[in-house]
């Protein structure tokens, strides 16, 4: 039997205004297990806490309520008074008796008999109550970071910044990713490779980062603080330490022809490559489906020619396995597909082009080295349609297209025609819109100045159609606010493609059980106050891969991310919440229904060797549950047919006890 | 009939909600059709949400569209305009203010050229 | 004899992140609700077994209402979904056991609508007075 202290707090006259604290305290005397009752102006304050501790010691208490404010308020405080009492913390029980009675309730007489109920609901409850020691699991103290573009290697930085190891998956040959591709960045127009290629040569140069390129994640296992990661190098046939990157083989490879996948397959590169100048790592790469040696065994001239010696056909995908304290996920994204738009000739003319692709065009290290172009045949465009959300804010049940708003593209495009605008004054720039969606520092002003200074002719209305004739693109549109339709002879289409999660992203999330939402963007812990967390403990978000972003925000959202890892490796211990579920494996099944409802994938089946009673032993497969993984929702106590799952603290006997206590 | 009924009875024929329009003008942007038309497709959704429907009803455009359901394929909200037009159209005719077709009517025109399902059809549409 | 007035006994689920938030949100605000609501705090919604609302009736309570985070909005991420589910189960069996579906309700309460939770209790309390007492369920065993 416990030994139950009651302390019924005045909070001034919040409490005492409404209810007769004194008669609280009398009526909670009488319950079962109550051997101590007493009242106090603010138990909060240091000489109410002193009251608890003296008669914790006087009295031998085991456990004890607090009738006072709410929980959310002042549970901590009590917990850590009866701890420093030499009471287990989780022996503390609070009747709410402010905010949920005295507060709301104006007449003396019912305050005082709801106040009672809830004291005594709260004494059946820590009448049950068991002292909890919260699990305590040690701390990896190394960093995943999963992508290797500006959130990846900003998030590896930062990590690596504050004095722990970090690892950086890159599926490409080179981290870098999509903003090594752009040419220029908005709203201040610098130039993305001047800004981006400093930090990759510091993440190259940085000793607290290893690269891992041209890899993937294979398999992930473990809980937060503790996960066990397989990474997957994939076979690049050249050895990486070796490898100087001097180009001397990409020069002499003879099979040229192979889209260039750095440009959109816009030109060609060799068979063995290095994707752009400024790579990290840089190291040649071999395609095995374009290399002649590697598909039919002839040619080896890249063997040859190296002088260091770095080439190696035989390579094969290597497996690396690593333990890490947290992981942050940086997939980033891709412009979606244009195949399904038909009515933009996407497919059918080379002059109808995609945003990124705009951007390779006028990129100094692109195709055409910075001079725009037609891709078609090399002119000159003297007029150029812009299209803006193709693809985005499309209805979710259109076959194509996204719901969303992809945030990037309103930017971007005022940004591409008023480069345009300013670099080849004679050309004609249409920009069709639907909405111009600028929020943003300087973001407006930006926009303002491509039409005002740069005469960027916006047009309210939407393209309809695109036909390739002769060498014109007849882009027929409208123009709402003049009711007309338009017929516009273009040179070359710019469709500002909406931008969708990379797909590596969907398969990742189920190797971390991170949710996602329906559209593979991942799902934050709280859309509000915990934007950079997965609920998954320990898996972070950073970039494009929680939602379309532009860089300012990946960067900003990369920093945080990596200050919620830091502040996760910077402590030796996790200590977990100790009100988690836990399963009777005498009473437990096996069935399973625990495992599939659970939300963290923190209940897992092991087999295990009972005795029988006639002294054989049989093995059976029960529930266990990790108690670094589980926080404690109950989902799975519910969905348990034969009762084995309990929640600590807040356990079945518990809850009818206090249901019970209120309906008595 | 009033005006609020004419447009619930245009919606409901129609099957489509012009609230989920986002007043791209892609629809007027695709129509083949747009020069000859006094209210353009994009104006008939806003004109239908807003139940401002008697100008449409006594409008020449109504019969320019050649319901080449370009607009409902490239609509991206997939709010269906061409089908908007077509039930304004059924609204006038169910305005004019007798059935066109009576059972009576149907017997001497069925023959073995004319497939059932447009005498099925004709007779709804032209029944009041 | 001495007619007692009948006052309806509500136990209320709240969990803990949301709608016991909510609740102290009302209190902070001064909205007042009956006295007969009793609000019991669980982890998340779907803590709440439907043994606990059963268990209630069996004690005399004449309504039982669960209270969580909007559908989407689950501190556990899906916890409420499961809550929809496994009561919308419970509910459809209560008339075959005696008990009027409208003692019941799941309502959605996030921890900014201090209002919507005293205008929820308020109204619930209402329903449940129209009732009148639950006698129902109670068997042999859970006599007090």
């Amino acid at each position: 039997m416990q030994r139950v202290g009651v302390f019924v707090c005045w909070c001034g006259s919040n409490i005492a205004g409404t209810v007769d604290v004194a008669a609280v305290a009398e009526a909670l005397k009488n319950e079962p297990g109550v051997v101590f009752s007493t009242d106090y102006q603010y138990m909060c304050s240091q000489a109410g806490q002193d009251i608890i501790k003296n008669a914790i010691a006087e009295h031998n208490l085991t456990g004890i309520v607090v009738c006072s404010c709410s929980p959310r308020m002042h549970e901590a405080t009590f917990r850590k008074t009866a701890a420093a009492a030499g009471l287990n913390p989780y022996m503390v029980e609070i009747a709410n008796i402010r905010e949920q009675c005295s507060w709301v309730h104006k007449d003396m007489l019912t305050g005082t008999e709801k106040a009672i109920i809830l004291g005594k609901a709260a004494v059946a409850k820590v009448n049950l109550n068991t002292p909890l020691t919260p699990g305590e699991s040690p701390v990896t103290k190394r960093a995943l970071v999963i992508g290797g573009g500006i959130a990846g290697i900003q998030t590896a930085l930062d990590i690596a910044d504050a004095g722990f190891p970090v690892d950086i998956v890159e599926k490409q040959p080179t981290i870098g990713g999509k903003m090594a591709q752009l040419d220029k960045t908005f709203p201040t127009l610098d130039c993305a490779a001047c800004i981006l290629t400093p930090k990759m040569v510091d993440v190259a140069q940085n000793e607290k980062i290893r690269i891992f390129s041209y890899s993937e994640v294979e398999e992930v296992g473990g809980f937060v603080g503790n996960f066990d990661v397989k990474i997957k190098k994939k076979a690049r046939f050249v050895k990486e330490d070796i490898c100087t990157g001097c180009g001397a083989c990409v020069e002499k490879c003879p099979m040229k022809k192979n889209p260039n996948e750095f440009n959109l397959g816009m030109d060609n590169r060799p068979a063995i490559y290095i994707p752009f100048a400024q790579a990290v790592p840089k190291v040649a790469t071999i395609d095995p489906n374009a290399c002649n040696m590697l598909k039919n065994g002839k040619c080896g001239l890249c063997a040859r020619i190296c002088a260091a010696g770095a080439i190696d056909y035989t390579q094969k995908d290597e497996i690396i396995e690593e333990k890490y304290g947290a992981i942050v996920v940086a997939t980033g994204f891709n412009p979606i597909s244009m195949e399904k738009f038909d009515e933009f000739a996407y497919n059918q003319s080379k002059d109808v082009i995609t945003s990124l692709e705009f951007e390779r065009l006028t990129n100094a290290a692109g195709p055409s080295a910075g001079k725009l172009i037609r891709p078609s045949d090399g002119k000159h465009p003297h007029t150029i349609v812009f299209v803006q959300c193709v693809g985005s804010r499309c209805d979710a049940c259109a076959e194509k297209g996204k719901e969303y708003c992809s945030k990037i593209c309103c930017m971007y495009t005022a940004k591409h025609a008023m480069l345009t605008r300013d670099k080849y004054p004679d050309t004609e720039v249409y920009v069709f819109y639907i909405d111009v969606r600028t929020p943003g520092k300087n973001f407006d002003e930006f926009y303002r100045r491509a039409v005002e200074e740069f005469g960027v002719k916006y047009i309210k209305g939407m393209v309809g159609k695109v036909t390739p004739e002769g060498d014109k693109l007849k882009v027929q549109a409208s123009d709402l606010l003049s009711n007309k339709q338009l017929h516009i002879d273009a040179d070359l289409v710019v469709l500002a493609a909406a931008i969708e999660p990379d797909k590596s992203a969907r398969p990742l999330a189920t190797m971390l059980t991170a949710s996602m939402d329906t559209n593979d963007f991942f799902t934050e812990a709280h859309p509000k106050l915990r934007p950079v967390e997965s609920p998954t403990a320990g898996v972070f978000l950073s970039g494009a891969c929680q939602g379309p972003k532009d860089i300012p925000e990946t960067v900003s959202q990369a920093g945080a991310a990596a200050s919620k890892v830091i502040g996760l490796l910077a402590k030796d211990k996790l200590t977990g919440n100790p009100c988690i579920a836990s399963s009777n494996e005498l009473m437990c099944n096996g069935c399973s229904s625990c495992e599939r409802v659970c939300p963290y994938g923190a209940i897992t089946y092991v087999d295990k060797e009972f005795r029988m009673p006639d002294r054989t032993t049989k093995i059976r497969r029960v529930a266990s549950v990790n108690p670094a993984v589980c926080q404690g929702c109950g989902a799975c106590t519910v969905a348990c047919p034969s009762g084995a799952m309990d929640l600590k603290g807040f356990a079945n006997s518990q809850i009818i006890a206090e249901v019970d206590a209120i309906c008595k | 009939m009033n005006k609020n009924f004419i447009q619930e009875e245009i919606l409901r024929s129609s099957g489509v909600n012009p609230k989920k329009c986002m007043k791209c003008g892609k629809c007027s942007a695709t129509c083949p059709a747009y020069d000859e038309m006094e209210y353009h497709p994009h104006q008939f959704v806003s004109m239908v949400e807003s139940g401002d429907i008697e100008p449409l009803l006594s409008s020449e455009s109504l019969y320019k569209c050649l319901s080449c359901f370009a607009c409902i394929d490239r609509c991206p909200r997939g709010v269906q305009p061409a089908k908007l037009v077509e039930a304004v159209r059924l609204a006038v005719i169910r305005q004019q203010d007798k059935n066109h077709l009576t059972a009576n009517d149907i017997p001497k025109l069925l023959d073995d050229e004319t497939p059932q399902q447009l005498i099925v059809s004709a007779f709804r549409k032209y029944t009041k | 004899m001495q007619v007692k007035e009948y006052k309806p006994l509500i136990v209320a689920f709240c969990c803990n992140w949301c709608s016991y938030a909510g609740a102290d949100l009302a209190g902070n605000n001064r909205l007042s609700y009956p006295a007969d609501v009793k609000i019991i705090r669980v982890p998340c919604s779907c803590r709440v077994n439907p043994m606990f609302i059963l268990r209630a009736f069996q004690r005399g309570a004449d309504g039982v209402i669960i209270c969580g985070c909007h559908p989407g909005d689950c501190h556990y991420t899906s916890g409420n979904y499961y809550t929809r589910r496994r009561m919308a189960a419970l509910f459809s069996m209560l008339d075959f056991l005696g008990i009027e579906k409208e003692r019941t309700r799941v309502e959605w309460v996030s921890a900014a609508e201090g209002a919507k939770f005293a205008a929820t209790m308020n109204e619930f309390a209402e329903t449940v007075a129209s009732l009148g007492e639950n006698k129902r369920l109670e068997d042999l065993r859970c006599k007090r």
